[in-house]
């Protein structure tokens, strides 16, 4: 069987930055990968190269055993299967909540309006939001919409969802519901490659964790390892900043974080 | 370099430093006294020596003005509003076409878009409607469809698309790129996610200022004039010109001018309370 995602020495540069320098990874089906690292590690970047929202440089995606990077391959129809959710929602505003989920069920999928809307008020209901069809997507909390954004993705029945720090633009209160619809997600088989700042969720939720800083993957592992043991200084560092920002500035060779 | 006043005691006679001879308050009493004098004596004076009566007489005569009923509401302001809504309909399309072009990523479509704009949006209005009028001259044979109203509709449609593509031009660029993301990540095609999802939202963000435009395209309409008309097809400004040449008296442009502004004030005001809205639901 095919892996989920395979990504083969992968390379992007925006000009003359190289923000990611050769990654290779895989994900299988069902399993949950969180992918970890400090800001401008690249990871935001590698996740959008799997849907293909920014052109790779040069090396092979492949989702499901279609390769992405092929470029007479119908991206369209690839980008059917992968449910992609933002940092920052991109909610559709001038459309209820509603119809935010109808609408690429409807134009791309070509299903029905009953059958559309059966199918939305399903994953919304899925998600928590039910009551809130009728409302527009400013109406809602930060929260709110992103687990619409979830019913969303969820609507188009994707083989895989990836997350884009899907909880770093929420209000702190508001992260764990966001959490609860993605772990409830997971236990349900969903395969699921997550970049994420929230190392408790790694912890509990992944199957496997990925570290990167510069472009590269530094460590990967199961999640007891990666965040509970790494090997890698780099790793160290940076999970010590994460876990304990009150104490940044400590040099590096830091005993490990405690967590 | 500041320079210290606060050094030393004044000396016996000096007012006290930092206090001007008059307050503020005082200095804004005598400021507005002044500017309500001056305007007093310049309303007295014109209320003796403009000649009320003539003027009256010219530009206010209301046997005139009722020889304009119900013509100028029948058939002026109504071509006005034919000459305008046509222009701006079609100038609309016209503009969302170049807009595209001008964002399209084939090298050509940017150059065209961008000279066609630059050309038209340089112009006078009154220029393009004199071109208009040579162009069978220059294409034997050709005829503008729909006869005088289509030579007035695509004078006005081509000035005006050439300002709404960099209205909505500006429009389509203020949509969050995040939203194109989200529609192609739902598998939407680009332009099934420029139909869908762009577009609409470009269109609620120019709303208000696309509104202004009609206002300056009805104005411009009055450039009709100069396809010399007549008849049926007169709109606002020739109908008041040739009510005022055969009774020579002004009172025609008065009431043309008036009629104007039943037009042009309540849009003003409605494209200020949608920007207004607008401003709020961001």
């Amino acid at each position: 069987m095919p892996h989920a995602v395979q990504i083969e020495n992968l390379h992007k540069s925006f000009g003359s930055l190289e923000v990611l320098k050769g990654v290779d990874f895989t994900v299988d089906e069902g399993q949950v990968v969180c992918v970890i690292g400090p800001s401008g590690s690249g990871k935001s970047t590698l996740l959008r190269c799997v849907n293909l929202l920014e052109q790779p440089t040069q090396g092979k995606v492949s989702v499901g055993g279609v390769e992405l990077t092929d470029p007479d391959v119908d991206i369209d129809a690839a980008r059917r299967r992968l449910g992609m959710v933002f940092q920052s929602f991109n909610l559709f505003p001038h459309l209820s909540v509603l119809r935010n989920v109808m609408i690429a069920q409807q134009r791309v999928l070509k299903r029905g309006r009953a059958e559309a809307e059966r199918v939305a008020r399903e994953n919304l209901g899925k998600v928590g939001v039910a009551e809130k069809c009728d409302a527009f997507p400013l109406q809602l909390s930060g929260g709110q919409q992103q687990r619409v954004a979830i019913a969303r993705a969820l609507a188009m029945d994707p083989a895989l969802m990836l997350f884009d720090e899907p909880t770093s633009a929420l209000d702190p209160e508001l992260v764990g519901d966001v959490l609860a619809v993605m772990r409830k997600l997971a236990q349900d088989g969903m395969t699921m490659l997550v970049v994420t700042h929230e190392m408790g969720f790694a912890r509990e939720v992944a199957d496997r964790v990925v570290f990167m800083d510069g472009g590269v993957i530094v460590e990967e592992g199961p999640p007891d390892q990666v965040i509970g043991n790494p090997q890698h200084e780099r790793t160290r560092t940076f999970l010590k900043r994460v876990l304990d920002p009150g104490h940044a500035d400590d040099g590096a060779g830091a005993a490990p974080p405690a967590a | 370099m500041t320079q210290s006043t606060t050094a030393g005691p004044a000396g016996p006679a000096g007012h006290v430093p930092g206090r001007p001879r008059f307050s503020p308050r005082k200095k804004q009493q005598i400021s507005r006294g002044v500017q309500y004098t001056v305007l007093i004596a310049a309303v007295v004076a014109l209320a003796f020596l403009v000649n009320w009566q003539g003027l009256a007489q010219n530009f206010a005569k209301m046997d005139v003005a009722e020889q304009s009923l119900p013509d100028v509401f029948t058939i002026a302001l109504r071509n006005t509003i034919i000459y305008t809504v046509g222009g701006f309909v079609l100038g609309s399309l016209g503009g969302l076409v170049l807009a595209l072009m001008r964002l399209s990523s084939v090298r050509p479509y940017r150059w065209i878009a961008t000279v066609y704009i630059e050309i038209f949006r340089g112009l006078p209005a009154l220029l393009i409607f004199l071109l208009i009028l040579f162009l069978p001259l220059a294409l034997p044979g050709f005829q503008v469809p729909g006869g005088t109203y289509g030579q007035g509709i695509l004078g006005l449609a081509i000035v005006s698309s050439a300002y709404m593509a960099e209205t909505l031009r500006a429009g389509l660029q203020a949509v969050p790129k995040g939203q194109a993301e989200a529609a192609r990540s739902l598998g939407m095609s680009h332009s099934r996610a420029m139909i869908s999802v762009v577009i609409p939202q470009a269109v609620r963000i120019v709303i208000p200022p696309t509104t202004n435009q009609f206002v300056s395209l009805l104005k411009d309409s009055s450039l009709v004039l100069f396809l010399g008309v007549s008849g049926e097809y007169v709109e606002l400004t020739k109908f008041g010109n040739d009510l005022a040449s055969t009774t020579s008296n002004a009172t025609p442009i008065m009431v043309v001018g008036l009629t104007y502004l039943l037009v042009t004030i309540p849009l003003g005001y409605l494209a200020g309370r949608l920007e207004a809205r607008q401003a709020k639901g961001r």
